[in-house]
């Protein structure tokens, strides 16, 4: 068992594939000699050198391109977008060619490839440098998407990524990076497995990112008011780990999604359209989305907060269910 | 230069096998035979005919949406591209792609591609990856004058100069983004001029002559081959058709077409060939023939080919997950 932090986890799962495949590398903005916009590459290009990490203009649509080349002709890329938000300038090469050449090419064509997408708010970092587009990108058939929340998830997920022929979207949330946790193994967790971050009866919480520390500090209110809650971390946005949320719901009756997405159009309403549809008879209560305003990510600090949920919204979110 | 007799016959037949499958082509779209959209390379096929045939199987092009040329110079077989353009099982996409998606990994065609100026991007990683790998492979990257209005251009010239990568483009100039003119969509004369800004050699050639085509990109080819970067070659051809099959192109200035009639590319090089007492004319007519009888088998195997059962619509989004058919 080794402590590390989310960021440090995310450089070991990269490493260690580095190590054992010379065919893996890593590029993006200033993710060399600087060691990338949040540190999370640091000290790799020490080790790797210059050809395996590989700093790039700010081209974001020709990283993803480079990527996707690469891959087709037998390289592993792992491709730092420096903000998730910039991946908006890549989305032709993301969307249009690398979610869909496999299925076009009539499975001829095998894209291995992982795009590293800092996301997430909470720094003051304002409307482009904060968004939580998760839902974009589970929408597009071809991609695959995690979202860890522990250093723990965090080295699993980066390691079946690299592992995966299809082209798997990381996302990180940018407060987590310092966040410290124990490190059991530095195993694979498989992509479209979930895991419950804290076991409970009364209700179930479907929380990503950040947003699973909000759900567990609410969860141990709700404790203290006689309410016991169960928070199920995805962890991997698709594929799904249906049986999981399927069980814990059979259980609790009850369900409140929390992630940081801005509401309208999220990938929460499409867990909660799930949860309608296929297990509509488990459920005592509309599914409860709790996720941030419709607005744009605003500056200052009072006013982002407001922007973002929190595990008081969660809280009152649970009392109104029971 | 000295080009061979052999290169020369095989350069006249790759331009002669374009040339049929798109008079082909053209004929079974009108006949309703073909859904959706074709795009036409008639009239420039001695830019991809040039360009190719110094490379081998080994080295990768990437495509554009007007492909069918870049593919047939590549080595794609034509049974499987008619096959895939009837939307059929046994075409290069299994009937996913169609026209504009054709892709063989084998032959190291990337793809062709229905974003103007994709293309761009993915020949980048491809050069990344030669020379990550070390290896003497080469990327040829085709693209239009329309593409060159793309980000993607600036990026992938600017990267590829940096970087020193083995690509080669190739800028087919046929004077048409869709509908809007060279003169209109851009205020230079010679997109040539726009590698020079990324410190990249750049010439521009005419793209009507095979044997221009086939000298500027071989020694461009060379030097990527030998690590001394990238080129453009900026091809000045032109667009016999109209963007797509059903565009009536009423915004070509009367004349223009006529103009470039007579500088048909196959009729040049007959010329050519006949004059410099390479070939026969009667050698030349047995070549055509056969490329004839080859475009009549890829029709009647495309034609006899069974459609995609409805149950594969769900394989190969993914390499391990087979999306499930929801009810609706």
């Amino acid at each position: 068992m080794k402590t590390m932090t989310y960021g440090q986890a995310l450089k070991e799962g990269m490493s260690i594939r580095m190590r054992e495949n010379p065919n893996v590398y890593l590029l993006g903005e200033d993710v060399g000699a600087f060691g990338g916009c949040f540190g999370v590459s640091s000290g790799m290009f020490e080790e790797f050198g210059e050809k395996r990490v590989r700093d790039t203009p700010i081209s974001e649509g020709a990283i993803i391109g480079t990527a996707i080349g690469s891959a087709a002709t037998g390289l592993r890329p792992i491709a730092e977008i420096m903000m998730g938000d910039f991946v908006t300038v890549a989305m032709d090469q993301l969307v249009n060619q690398s979610a869909k050449m496999r299925y076009m090419f009539g499975g001829k064509i095998s894209l291995p490839m992982v795009v590293r997408l800092p996301g997430g708010a909470g720094v003051s970092a304002a409307a482009q440098h904060s968004q939580s587009l998760e839902a974009w990108l589970v929408h597009v058939p071809g991609l695959k998407v995690v979202y860890p929340s522990t250093p723990q998830d965090a080295v699993g997920l980066m390691l079946s990524a690299i592992d995966d022929d299809n082209p798997v979207i990381m996302i990180e949330h940018k407060a987590l990076y310092a966040v410290k946790g124990d490190v059991y193994n530095l195993s694979p967790i498989p992509l479209g497995k979930g895991d419950i971050k804290r076991h409970g009866n009364d209700i179930t919480i479907i929380a990503t990112g950040k947003m699973v520390y909000e759900a567990i500090t609410a969860s141990e209110k709700l404790e203290n008011a006689g309410i016991s809650a169960e928070v199920i971390d995805p962890r991997s946005l698709y594929p799904l780990d249906k049986e999981l949320i399927a069980n814990s719901i059979s259980k609790t009756h009850h369900v409140i999604i929390t992630t940081e997405e801005t509401k309208r159009g999220s990938y929460a309403g499409e867990l909660s359209a799930y949860i309608h549809e296929e297990l509509f008879d488990m459920l005592d209560s509309p599914v409860i989305r709790v996720c941030a305003l419709n607005t744009p990510i605003p500056f200052a600090p009072n006013l982002e907060k407001a922007f973002l949920p929190n595990a008081a919204d969660i809280f009152r979110a649970a009392k109104t269910l029971l | 230069m000295n080009i061979s007799k052999e290169t020369m016959q095989h350069m006249y037949i790759t331009m002669k096998r374009i040339r049929e499958f798109e008079l082909k082509t053209q004929e079974l779209f009108a006949e309703g035979k073909i859904p959706g959209f074709v795009h036409l390379y008639l009239g420039e096929e001695a830019v991809s005919a040039g360009a190719c045939e110094y490379l081998n199987d080994g080295d990768y092009i990437t495509s554009t949406h007007r492909g069918h040329g870049h593919i047939i110079a590549k080595g794609g077989d034509m049974k499987y591209m008619m096959a895939e353009l009837f939307g059929k099982a046994t075409g290069y996409c299994k009937g996913k792609g169609g026209s504009m998606h054709i892709a063989d990994r084998d032959k190291g065609i990337l793809g062709a591609n229905g974003i103007v100026g994709a293309g761009q991007d993915i020949a980048l990683g491809a050069g990344f990856s030669i020379n990550y790998k070390g290896t003497t492979q080469v990327c040829v990257c085709f693209f239009g004058d329309g593409s060159t209005n793309q980000g993607t251009f600036h990026e992938s010239l600017n990267m590829a100069s940096i970087w020193n990568l083995p690509i080669v483009y190739v800028c087919e100039n046929n004077n048409y983004a869709i509908s809007m003119s060279q003169s209109r969509h851009q205020h230079i004369q010679n997109i040539s001029d726009r590698g020079k800004a990324y410190g990249i050699p750049s010439i521009h050639i005419d793209g009507n002559n095979v044997i221009d085509v086939y000298e500027a990109i071989t020694a461009a080819i060379d030097r990527a081959r030998k690590g001394k970067g990238p080129t453009l070659v900026e091809c000045k051809t032109y667009r016999w058709r109209g963007h797509f099959e059903g565009d009536p192109a009423i915004y070509k200035p009367k004349g223009e077409q006529e103009t470039w009639l007579k500088k048909d590319p196959i009729t040049q090089f007959k010329t050519y060939l006949e004059n410099n007492h390479l070939f026969s004319e009667e050698q030349l007519h047995t070549w055509d023939a056969a490329i004839c009888q080859e475009i009549e088998e890829a029709v009647r195997f495309a034609d006899e080919s069974p459609l995609s059962d409805i149950h594969t619509i769900v394989n190969d989004v993914y390499s391990d997950i087979i999306e499930e058919v929801h009810v609706r």
